[in-house]
């Protein structure tokens, strides 16, 4: 069981960056009590309450859920408030704000530019003849339909993937794992008509063919959403769209 | 307020073990890629005539081109192994609620390949 | 001073606000919406809501059924008509989710499935697994990216109201990224700010629930509602606070004692056979917290490192449903309690969790002050009473997250002007004053952490689960020398940029203001009721305060006044469980 005496101290070196003062980066080490329940997130708290409350970072749930707190620790991206000190211990951590985004302060990044990715894909329910009245009650969906879309609606937005993705840290334009992943979320609904007008975005040039199918993206989601495969199975269907209209193009656009 | 813009290392794909294999996969293809122009090479000297052929076999004695075969055939199984192994993310099978488990795609991919190569050599064999 | 220009603002990303904010997007594309949260909307701590949504849809169920569950769960507190209005509209706003994409836990047939929950005579709450709050908030802000009338104000953390002649008119918010203080006018203003559990110290409640609009409302003068009214939830994770969902129980968990007793049967609950709603573990939480501490004071609890606890057994579920229906909770107790709940019990304490009380307001959510309105957990619309129901506040947001933007979008239409020179003008000293108290600030000692956490110890020893007037009286005072010293307050950080520990002190100066409320209120209710529970005064009395508390912000202490409580079809009764 959990100790809540503190037995030794750990060493965190933390990535520093103040844009007022506009200085280079900076690693900073901090000394912090040694918990076997703490996360990294916890001893962060500790020093912006007990050291250093200049200290800049985002979080709140806690819980890994609400996706503020992606951090790079010793070098792969992770949730803070889901990594123990105790897997660490007693080697010092080295944190730094998620690869692959500006740095807006310390450990905190911008992602203005993922809102307007995900945007673009049009994360919404499209309806060709619009949304039915709702005293017709709900649209039926069985496990089997919810299933297909399950794991790609699991995604909290947290941008583990696009840290760890090279593509993206070499070509911002690319749309990146998540937003694809919410897309293909969408597109493999059964409630949903729009995949047609995502594929303008999603099938793009910097859409899935940019994927080179690293496959890390996969591998750092706290979520289990696999957007490696959503981008997989987008290129798949993507093909076989394009075989249909060169070899059956009389067969119209569905 | 001006963000700070980290590089991109140049050494990226040698800081982690997965992006150090991807490169490995990228760079296997190169050979696979050479292996495929001996092969037709290989093809045309056959439709040039049993001279040809046998002219070919001869320069294939090399140790050159042993050792050119033998790192081939190596980078050709880290190609195979490693796209094997991303079978699974490209094809989401389902059985009613389940998804296919990763295992067994991957197994059947190689169930299938060693039953397909076993055929090959057995044609070639007879 | 920067100004923007907007019919309506709303302040507030969560559940409440992202459906204000679509409401106002589909049926006024006319108006000019501001949205501005002080985190990105999808962090709103609606995500963390677990369990599910309640609202009436299946044939063995009935609007008069799901009224008098919550009527009594309220300890009778709650507003009736609301209550009416409520359970009428929360199938077709479950049902509009389910068309914007939310994915509803199904039947085999592809309707929805309903699960029970607590408090509740029959199954009637919709789920996403375990996952409802998160989905439910993604799929609203997704849906809401559709809508072009929207402006987007992430990560600006509102400081005050802008009030000028009596009228709300907009807000003062900094926007994070600059430091700048900017004026967002709007000729209405929503508050779907959010709860404020955050003033105890072991909690269900993200980092970012610390009842900031309850605060911006209070200071305009309107009445905090019911402050005195807290929600403990019966099984959060030692230590963490992290919640295991009621929905534990609804699938069948049992809690026991140290010797493997279901304990619940002894506090009027009981009898523990055979499984039925409403009874044991699907009792009201607050009868369920209550009977925690009565078991601890009994000695019949296990000890943790964090304080007593007692199990959540759910083995006997199997592997299967736990991974099917509660997967989250799996992975919630094997992260962060070390244990798998197939195989062993999970150790649990009550933790705070919800603030029944909040900004007051009627059914349409809108408050004393004209243009301001308020929905979702900041507001007490007289919905949740003295004690919520689980998986009635999440319908909550939605409902009433519409009807307040039906209502100010209908304020704003008939009030075009707005005093934009005198707005800034207040806004310009808003800036001044957070400056020279704050970043400018010269001497002080007092470090917002320390402040916090003895506030959140004074809040645990005065209102906690059972309370006293002695208790309540120290606290009182307690809570005022706080005050004081938070003028002393000094922060390390200086800086404009992204300048997060301005924030916490903004956020500790309104929790303090908001403690203060409850506490007051609290110790002016001499009686028992719902979730305040006075060891001194045992019985719940309606002669006296079958009425709400209104606690008005003065100068010095605050005012607590009454108002009747909206009474319809359901007069007072005993509140009976277990039968
Ligand atoms: C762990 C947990 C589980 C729960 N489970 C359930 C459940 O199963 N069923 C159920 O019905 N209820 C549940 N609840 C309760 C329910 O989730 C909440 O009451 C509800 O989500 C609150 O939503 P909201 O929109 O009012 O506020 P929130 O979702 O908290 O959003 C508040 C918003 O206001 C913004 N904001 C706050 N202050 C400022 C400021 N100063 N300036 C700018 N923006 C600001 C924030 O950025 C945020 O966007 C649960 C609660 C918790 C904590
Ligand atoms: S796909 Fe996974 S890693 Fe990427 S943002 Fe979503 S949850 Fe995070
Ligand atoms: S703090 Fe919410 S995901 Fe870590």
């Amino acid at each position: 069981m959990a100790n809540n005496a503190p037995n030794g101290t750990i060493r965190l070196e933390i990535f520093r960056y103040s844009p007022d003062k506009g200085e280079e980066p900076k690693f900073q080490t901090y000394e912090v009590p040694f918990r076997e329940e703490w996360v990294v997130l916890d001893a962060i708290n500790y020093i912006k309450d007990e050291l250093d409350g200049t200290l800049t970072y985002r979080w709140s749930c806690r819980m890994g859920v609400c996706g503020s707190c992606g951090m790079m620790i010793n070098g792969i991206p992770k949730l803070s408030c889901a990594a123990f000190l105790r897997e660490y211990y007693p080697k010092p951590i080295r944190v730094e704000p998620l690869a692959n985004f500006p740095v807006t302060r310390d450990l905190v990044i911008q992602l203005d530019d993922f809102i307007g990715k995900l945007k673009s894909i049009q994360p919404w329910i499209v309806r060709k003849d619009g949304e039915k009245p709702v005293s017709e009650g709900v649209y039926l969906q069985s496990p089997a339909e919810h299933a297909r879309f399950k794991d790609f609606s699991m995604c909290i937005n947290c941008m583990l993937c696009y840290s760890a993705c090279p593509v993206y840290g070499l070509e911002k334009e690319f749309l990146g794992p998540a937003a694809i992943a919410l897309a293909q979320r969408y597109n493999m609904d059964s409630r949903d008509q729009g995949r047609s007008q995502r594929q303008e975005v999603v099938a793009s040039h910097e859409g899935i063919w940019q994927c080179t199918f690293i496959g890390e993206c996969s591998a750092v989601c706290p979520k289990h959403v696999d957007p490696a495969a959503a981008i997989q199975q987008a290129k798949l269907s993507s093909t076989i769209d394009w075989f249909q209209e060169v070899l059956w193009p009389w067969g119209g656009k569905k | 307020m001006k963000p700070y813009i980290r590089p991109m290392p140049r050494d990226w794909w040698l800081q982690r073990l997965p992006y150090l294999s991807f490169m490995a996969r990228e760079v296997s293809s190169i050979f696979v890629a050479a292996y495929v122009v001996v092969f037709m090479v290989m093809l045309s000297r056959i439709s040039q005539g049993p001279e040809a052929y046998q002219a070919f076999l001869a320069s294939l004695e090399s140790s050159l081109a042993i050792f050119f075969h033998v790192v081939a055939l190596a980078f050709a199984l880290i190609h195979t192994l490693s796209w094997f192994s991303l079978t699974p993310k490209a094809m989401m099978l389902y059985i009613g609620e389940n998804r296919v488990p990763s295992g067994l795609i991957l197994g059947s991919h190689y169930v299938a390949w060693i039953a397909i190569s076993a055929f090959v050599a057995w044609i070639l064999l007879n | 001073m920067e100004s923007h220009e907007y019919d309506v603002v709303i302040v507030g990303g969560g559940g409440a606000g992202l459906r204000a904010a679509i409401e106002l997007g589909e049926s006024f594309p006319k108006l000019r919406i501001a949205v501005v949260s002080k985190v990105y909307p999808m962090r709103s701590h609606t995500v963390a809501a677990e369990g599910g949504a309640a609202a009436v849809i299946k044939s063995n169920d009935s609007l008069e059924n799901h009224c008098h569950d919550t009527v009594s769960g309220s300890d009778w507190l709650g507003d009736q008509d609301v209550i009416e209005t409520f359970v009428k509209e929360a199938p077709d706003e479950l049902i509009r989710m389910e068309h914007w994409g939310c994915p509803w836990s199904r039947e085999p047939n592809g309707q929805v499935a309903v699960r029970p929950f607590g408090g509740m005579v029959i199954e009637r709450t919709w789920f996403a697994a375990d996952k409802t709050g998160f989905h439910m908030l993604h799929t609203l802000y997704q849906t809401a990216l559709k809508f072009q009338s929207l402006k987007w104000y992430d990560e600006w953390f509102v400081t005050k109201l802008l009030v000028d002649n009596g009228r709300c008119q907009g807000v003062a918010a900094i926007e994070l990224l600059t430091g700048q203080l900017h004026a967002i006018l709007g000729k209405a203003v929503i508050l779907c700010t959010g709860g404020a559990g955050r003033l105890f110290p072991f909690t269900t409640n993200g980092a970012i629930k610390t009842g900031d609009g309850m605060f911006l409302a209070y200071q305009a003068g309107v009445a905090l509602k019911d402050m005195e009214f807290v929600q403990y939830h019966p099984t959060g994770l030692p230590g963490s606070g992290i919640l295991i969902t009621e929905a534990a129980r609804g699938e069948g968990g049992i809690l026991t004692n140290k010797d493997g007793y279901r304990y619940l049967q002894d506090y009027g609950l009981g009898p523990p056979e055979p499984f039925r709603k409403r009874a044991m573990e699907l009792g009201p939480r607050d009868r369920l917290s209550q009977a925690f501490v009565q078991e601890e004071a009994k000695g019949r609890t296990i000890s943790t490192p964090f304080g007593s606890a007692v199990y959540l057994d759910l083995r006997h579920l199997g592997e299967a449903t736990i991974n099917k229906k509660l997967p989250f909770v799996r992975e919630l107790s094997k992260n962060y309690a070390g244990i798998d709940p197939v195989y062993k019990p999970i150790p649990v304490r009550p933790v705070i969790h919800y603030v029944m009380g909040g900004v007051d307001t009627d059914v349409e959510g809108a408050t004393v002050v004209p243009g301001l309105y308020a929905a979702g957990e900041c507001a007490c619309i007289s919905l949740n009473g003295a004690n919520r129901l689980g998986s009635n506040s999440l319908t909550e947001l939605l409902v009433f997250g519409r009807r307040a933007a039906h209502a100010a979008a209908q304020f704003a239409a008939e009030n075009p002007a707005l005093a934009s020179e005198k707005l800034k003008a207040q806004a310009s000293d808003e800036q001044e004053r957070i400056a020279s108290q704050f970043i400018r600030k010269q001497g002080g000692n007092e470090r917002v952490a320390t402040l916090r956490l003895e506030l959140n110890r004074l809040m645990e020893a005065g209102a906690g689960i059972y309370r006293s007037g002695d208790g309540l009286q120290k606290a009182c005072s307690g809570i005022a020398a706080l005050k004081d010293r938070f003028r002393n307050v000094a922060l390390d950080d200086r800086s404009l940029s992204y300048n997060t520990e301005l924030i916490s002190v903004l956020e500790l100066e309104f929790l303090l203001d908001i403690g203060q409320s409850l506490l007051h209120s609290a110790l002016c209710r001499t009686e028992s009721r719902g979730s305040h529970q006075r060891t001194d005064h045992t019985a719940r009395d309606d002669q006296k305060f079958l009425k709400h508390s209104m606690a008005y912000r003065t100068d010095a202490e605050p005012r607590i006044e009454y108002k009747d409580v909206v009474i319809t079809r359901w007069p007072p009764k005993e509140r009976v469980y277990g039968k």
